[in-house]
């Protein structure tokens, strides 16, 4: 081992212990951003450190590193890293699960290319071995399917790709097809290296991540992300075996277990798994006969104006905000925050009880309504939230609807077992939603009919500012 | 089995169970901005491009290398700035200030 080999493993060594340091930091809120900015400082030197790596490796092999080659790479990093930098700092809070998608599709399609080009390289060098082609094929299979599939995922999220499942006639055949086709391919590359059939491999695993996410319901995107985020870092571990780089291996087997948890809490929090999701179709076969099932007749439901509800916000003791999906479609976080400070100058203690999956991503919610200046000691989880709901006087449900369904403590439905908040304890209930419309699962919410409840048909932006004059009126 | 296989191998597994030990102890609200976090990990790839330039001599072979830089410092910039943006948001009090579409700009001036 040469000195500048070492040194550079000790750089190495440095910033993998970062990485770990950064995502322990991340336990708290306290800490978060030093840890980030703690893994952030590891990586800058992670990369710095890989330029006199690479002009050893060179000069071993008795080459030269190019003029052009130099070109490339630093005009490939000011672009991308320019385009990441502004995406990044542009973006709404609201757009940001797709913009992680996105990265990560970036990320999956150069772990493939780095894997990619490498094999053609040892093919030419007539060196390419079945032990030297295993992590090949993987990292090429999975960082393609990683790109094409978060690329979908991104554009479901963004609404330019139908965010319900689409499937078409053929399309699970198709599927099938490219699986056994990017597998056995695969295989025939490990057996007779080739870098034509590489590719073949390639075409298959993209049309395979298109195919997969596809069939899966824009709601169930967060875990397909998530899920995704985690094959990214098993590809690069991937990469990391093919160039022979610790560095690569020891962050991407980081992210790909760390990823592989997240995946599953995800999963676990809508009662679904994995597979099943990965499977897709979910809200649109099973979820009709679920509808009737749960309906339970034609109650009628209680109807009231802004006027109303503030005057109950006004004079209560204790409030617990249900924020769900439509406070973030509505992007209405501000107005939230701010009619939650307004209560809380009166007096009146304010909880936000945020469901695990509340939002598009676990903890999105948090960031939304940390954007909206909400402090965080006023967040509560649903664990933790869940005994508060018998001493509200007001529950103010905003665009969240599964996860109030008491209908889930029932065996026999699409939700049965799924954990909810206890929104029907409170002593009384708001709901602020656009329309009876069904949630995700398809299911009449029993919590609408409830005597104790009251409803607000409003757009979650719409209606938290009228019940913001209202409230603001009321209190003079 | 060559010995660099077998200690790499050795890594990747060691580097699996730390990932498990050290996420499952993340409290669920700060979970988007740690897969977000994570996300930016996997931009280590940029490494990889790196090394790709050290070897590369022809035309195609730099177009691929430029490919592969360019989306691995999109994704390792973008990850930081933007879990950097979204952590500053997160604070115990709220405090007044006068212009909140800037500081979100300030913070991930902050970062880079």
């Amino acid at each position: 081992m040469s000195t500048t080999a070492a040194l550079v493993g000790l750089v190495y060594l440095v910033a993998a212990t970062t990485f770990v340091l950064g995502l322990h930091l991340m336990r708290s809120p306290a800490t978060a951003r030093r840890g980030n900015l703690l893994s952030a400082a590891g990586m800058t030197a992670a990369v710095v450190a890989s330029v006199p790596l690479l002009l050893d490796h060179t000069s071993e092999i008795g080459g030269k590193v190019l003029v052009g080659a130099v070109v490339a790479l630093v005009a490939g990093t000011v672009v991308g890293g320019a385009a990441g930098f502004v995406s990044a700092r542009r973006v709404k809070m609201t757009a940001m699960p797709q913009l992680v998608s996105v990265f990560n599709a970036v990320g999956g399609g150069a772990a493939a290319l780095v894997g990619a080009v490498e094999f053609a390289r040892a093919v030419t060098e007539s060196r390419a071995t079945a032990g030297f082609a295993v992590p090949v094929v993987l990292d090429v299979i999975i960082g393609s399917v990683t790109f094409s599939g978060s690329i979908i995922a991104a554009g479901k999220l963004q609404g330019l790709v139908s965010g319900a499942p689409v499937s078409f006639p053929g399309s699970r055949a198709l599927t099938m097809l490219s699986t056994v086709v990017a597998l056995g391919v695969g295989v025939w590359v490990v057996v007779t290296p080739s870098t034509w059939l590489l590719v073949v491999v390639v075409v298959a695993s993209l049309v395979f991540g298109v195919l997969m996410t596809l069939p899966i319901g824009g709601a169930d995107m967060p875990v397909v992300i998530s899920l995704l985020n985690a094959f990214t870092g098993l590809a690069v571990a991937m990469a990391g075996f093919v160039v022979d780089n610790e560095i690569m291996i020891i962050a991407g087997a980081l992210v790909g277990a760390s990823g592989a948890i997240l995946t599953q809490q995800m999963a676990d929090a809508m009662n679904r798994s994995v597979l099943s999701i990965m499977v897709g179709g979910f809200g649109t076969g099973d979820a009709a006969g679920d509808a009737a099932a749960g309906a339970g007749g034609q109650q009628s439901v209680r109807r009231m104006d802004a006027d109303d509800v503030a005057i109950q916000l006004a004079y209560a003791q204790k409030v617990v905000v249900v924020p769900g999906y439509g406070l973030a479609a509505a992007q209405a976080q501000r107005e939230m925050g701010e009619l939650g400070s307004l209560l809380a100058s009166r007096g009146i203690t304010v909880y936000y009880a945020i469901h695990p999956v509340a939002g598009r991503m676990p903890g999105h919610m948090n960031v939304l309504l940390a954007e909206a200046d909400v402090p965080y000691t006023q967040l509560k989880e649903m664990d933790e939230v869940n005994p508060e709901f018998a001493t509200a006087d007001v529950a103010l449900v905003v665009g969240a609807n599964d996860v109030t369904n008491p209908a889930a403590r029932r065996p026999g439905n699409a939700i049965s077992g799924m954990p909810i908040l206890d929104v029907d304890h409170a002593r009384s209930i708001v709901v602020i939603k656009r329309s009876l419309g069904h949630g995700y699962a398809g299911l009449d919410n029993e919590l609408y009919t409830d005597p104790k409840a009251g409803m607000l048909f409003a757009d979650a932006k719409k209606g938290l500012t009228e019940l913001l004059a209202a409230v603001k009126t009321t209190v003079g | 089995m060559s010995p660099e296989l077998l200690s790499n191998l050795g890594l990747f597994v060691l580097a699996l169970l730390v990932g498990f030990e050290v996420i499952s102890k993340i409290p669920a609200t700060l979970h988007t901005p740690m897969m977000s976090g994570a996300n930016s990990i996997h931009g280590v790839v940029l490494v990889g491009a790196v090394l790709l330039a050290g070897v590369a001599d022809s035309p195609a072979g730099y177009v691929l290398t430029f490919l592969a830089a360019a989306f691995a410092a999109m994704n390792v910039v973008g990850g930081y700035v933007v879990t950097d943006r979204m952590l500053g948001m997160f604070r115990a009090k709220a405090p007044a200030r006068p212009a909140a579409a800037g500081d979100g700009q300030q913070t991930s001036e902050v970062a880079r």
